[in-house]
């Protein structure tokens, strides 16, 4: 097996992204800070993008890029650097830890054995085909236009309710002031 | 072991991982942001099958998902942002009169 992926110097950078991410994620739940837990899932993020990216999914690998770690991490960070409630140094987990990691264990034992043993492998070979943003566009835009809407309505829907939030705390302010 | 075990044990791992942070942390802001790592494992699994079977329906799937996750942080962080005022605390246990 170790020869096969030394010829292959795809599959090893793939492996190496892969346990830099896994390294990362683990990373998350270690760390104490917030801004650390979201710095480490910054990296999982844009090692997952290498990994979109040496599988020939490269618009893929361009949202991951943008969107996750553009908008919604500097999101996060920026949220995190607001509020700057210092915690309590304590607990930094519930009661739940041990039947927590039990549950762990038995979920990536359970499906990681069952992928191990049931995948067919005479399938395409993952990464052979690589289909551009153009493929992806006229597929997306022909037959899954309903899909297309549907995220713009989603997306009306969470401006709405982004609103209703602020509409909320603005009468928690006001209720706090006059009474 | 082939590539797409591969990445599927990955994915496995990253959404179990998120899972677990989310059941064991106590910081508000650390449980969603574990929740974004369980859709990340979703994303690369779709990735993975969609390059299994050669069509782009995984990455339409995708593209919804990334869709669904913007919308799930500028929702849930306002609402973070609500309930840190009123409590002062990222802390879980603080918040357990939401119960109901």
């Amino acid at each position: 097996m170790i020869e096969t992926l030394l010829q292959n110097l795809e599959t090893l950078l793939l492996l190496l992204f892969g346990v830099c991410a896994l390294v990362a994620a683990a990373l998350m739940i270690v760390l104490h800070q917030p801004m650390r837990v979201a710095l480490a899932l910054i990296s999982t993020m844009v090692f997952l993008g290498g990994i979109y990216g040496l599988l020939g999914v490269h618009f893929i690998a361009a949202f991951q890029v943008l969107i996750y770690v553009g908008a919604v991490m500097v999101f996060m960070v920026y949220v995190i650097m607001l509020l700057e409630v210092r915690e309590a140094e304590g607990r930094r987990y519930s009661g739940l830890l041990l039947p927590g990691l039990a549950g762990f264990v038995l979920l990536v034992g359970a499906i990681g054995i069952s992928i191990w043993r049931s995948l067919p492998t005479q399938h395409e070979t993952v990464g052979s085909t690589g289909y551009g943003i153009s493929a992806f566009s006229i597929s997306f835009l022909n037959d899954y236009w309903l899909h297309f809407e549907l995220t713009s309505v989603l997306l009306l829907a969470a401006v709405a309710a982004a609103l209703a939030v602020i509409r909320i705390s603005r009468r928690a302010d006001n209720k706090r002031r006059h009474g | 072991m082939d590539r797409t075990q591969l990445l599927l044990g990955l994915a496995v791992a990253l959404f179990s991982l998120g899972l677990l942070g989310v059941i064991v942390r106590r910081n508000v802001l650390v449980m969603l942001m574990c929740m974004e790592l369980m859709l990340n494992g979703v994303i690369l699994s779709l990735v993975t099958f969609a390059q299994q079977t050669a069509t782009t329906v995984g990455a339409v799937l995708v593209f919804l998902i990334f869709v669904v996750a913007t919308a799930e942080i500028a929702l849930a962080i306002p609402i973070v942002l609500l309930l840190v005022r009123d409590k002062r605390t990222l802390d879980l246990d603080a918040y357990s009169d939401l119960k109901g």
